[in-house]
């Protein structure tokens, strides 16, 4: 058994808070220029301009890219000879939320009930999704994801008869009468198969996948650069206000399901693609 | 690059109608903030205030004047306000017509807007500015002074009264109904 503190942990979940909403990854920074180069139109150029403009303002100045610092939601692969000393996994991780929110100045954006809506003041609990893996690491991912786009987010319960023309149609439709609000360029996190509550988990970790890495199996991989194709087409564009650049990736992720069943996620992700990892 | 046309507020009619979809705006001038809550504590005062026949006690006079739908990061020391890009609007959608009969002539905030803003927003003559969802630090770097005006008990969603200087701006909707994001997808889509 490899032992890890909980200090440890907290320690690494503020950094990662912190870095996560204060830069971006290359593979975001590369894909928006790209966008950048090939935009027909000229509000959309604008656009992409000014948020090339506002994230170089911010790693700069290691300010938060956007005010909505999101909901935190972090994923943990623990491997299985790893043992947690010195207190609870879970405070540990919300203690390093807190203290990366406050330290890094990001907005407090969580309620402590849905319904009652009183701000928890320090943007806890997280929402962690654990995977026990083999090996003794401990990798722990921060996504802080806005409201913006997670509204925009769905889960549809297809037939399976409705097959790959269903899935398709589905995701370009949602996206064409969602996408705006999004704040595009998007990231389309699709989850497929599984159950009904973990698909939404699979459509949200497609959007861990690095932009213009490809789908480890082909027959995704067409799907994903179809689908793609078909969101640009969409003439959406930047914010919504008319273009070709409305999606920098499709990433698709599926699991078994169902002989009766179909489970469809989307998991729309904004332009300000926040993520950040490291391996203990 | 789009060329830009520069804006004061208080707007008039005049200056609005000029101004057509996919127009890059500088704004100049004093923006109130508003979100959710505040949005429904004006619309509760204006409706409480018509059913008792009298004026009604806002916090800031709606005549000519331009809402930023905003609830921005908390502010570093030394800095004016902390990132502060736009927020959905169209949550505020319920609540904007009544604003916009009782003058106030433009809104700012990111994506569409409903069927019913778009048509008061004719009726009225007012505009719907985007300012680019995601550009938060750019954004609030055109904010020169913030001044609270009113419910301070909501925190980052009290209505605040923000000095911009050429805060930058996409007519989203103008005063002839247009709307650019039906526009702007009917431009550009190709069918496949
Ligand atoms: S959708 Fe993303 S970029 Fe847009 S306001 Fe929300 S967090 Fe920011």
């Amino acid at each position: 058994m490899r032992e890890i503190t909980s200090e440890e942990v907290t320690q690494a979940v503020e950094n990662l808070c912190i870095s996560s909403n204060c830069t971006l990854n290359e593979d975001v920074w590369k894909a928006l220029r790209e966008k950048l180069k090939n935009e027909e139109s000229l509000v959309g150029k604008e656009v992409l301009e000014e948020i090339l403009e506002n994230d170089r303002m911010a790693e700069e100045e290691k300010l938060p890219l956007c005010q909505d610092t999101g909901f935190t939601t972090i994923f943990v692969e623990m491997g299985q000879e790893i043992k947690v000393t010195g207190g609870d996994f879970y405070q540990a991780i919300n203690k390093g939320v807190g203290n990366g929110y406050r330290k890094g100045y990001l907005r407090k954006s969580v309620v402590k009930d849905p319904l009652r809506r009183k701000n928890t003041g320090d943007n806890t609990p997280a929402w962690v999704h654990i995977d026990i893996v083999p090996g003794n690491k401990l990798k722990i991912s921060v996504m802080p994801k806005g409201a913006g786009s997670e509204n925009m987010s769905t889960v549809k319960m297809l037939s399976p008869t409705e097959g790959v023309q269903g899935v398709k149609k589905f995701v370009l439709d949602w996206v064409k009468e969602r996408g705006a609000n999004a704040c595009p360029p998007l990231v389309v996190g699709v989850g497929i198969g599984g159950t009904f509550e973990g698909v939404a988990k699979l459509a949200k970790k497609a959007l861990l996948r690095p932009i213009g890495s490809k789908n480890p199996e082909p027959f995704y991989a067409e799907m994903e650069e179809e689908l793609l194709k078909g969101i640009n087409n969409l003439g959406l564009g930047p914010q919504g206000l008319g273009g070709s650049s409305t999606a920098l990736a499709v990433h698709i992720k599926t699991y078994p399901c169902h002989i009766a069943s179909l489970p469809l996620a989307i998991n729309l992700q904004c332009h300000a693609v926040r993520h950040a990892t490291i391996i203990l | 690059m789009v060329s830009s046309i520069k804006i004061e507020t208080p707007l008039d009619e005049e200056t609005i109608s000029k101004l057509k979809i996919g127009n890059k705006v500088l704004l100049n001038g004093i923006v109130y903030t508003a979100r959710d809550q505040a949005h429904k504590r004006l619309v509760d005062e204006l409706e409480k205030a018509g059913k008792e026949n009298r004026q009604p006690n806002l916090p800031f006079p709606l005549e000519g004047q331009v809402i930023y739908y905003v609830g921005p990061a908390p502010s570093r020391p030394g800095m004016v306000i902390g990132p502060a890009g736009p927020t959905t609007s169209g949550r505020m959608d319920t609540y904007t017509p009544i604003l916009l009969e009782k003058g106030l002539k433009g809104t700012i905030g990111k994506g569409r807007r409903g069927k019913d803003t778009i048509e008061a927003m004719k009726k009225y003559k007012a505009v719907y500015f985007v300012a680019v969802g995601g550009a938060a630090v750019l954004i609030s770097k055109r904010i020169k002074r913030i001044g609270t005006v009113a419910y301070e008990d909501l925190g980052p969603e009290a209505i605040y009264r923000l000095e911009v200087e050429d805060f930058p701006l996409i007519v989203a909707n103008d005063v002839y109904g247009n709307d650019l994001f039906d526009e702007g997808m009917k431009k550009y889509r190709k069918v496949t």
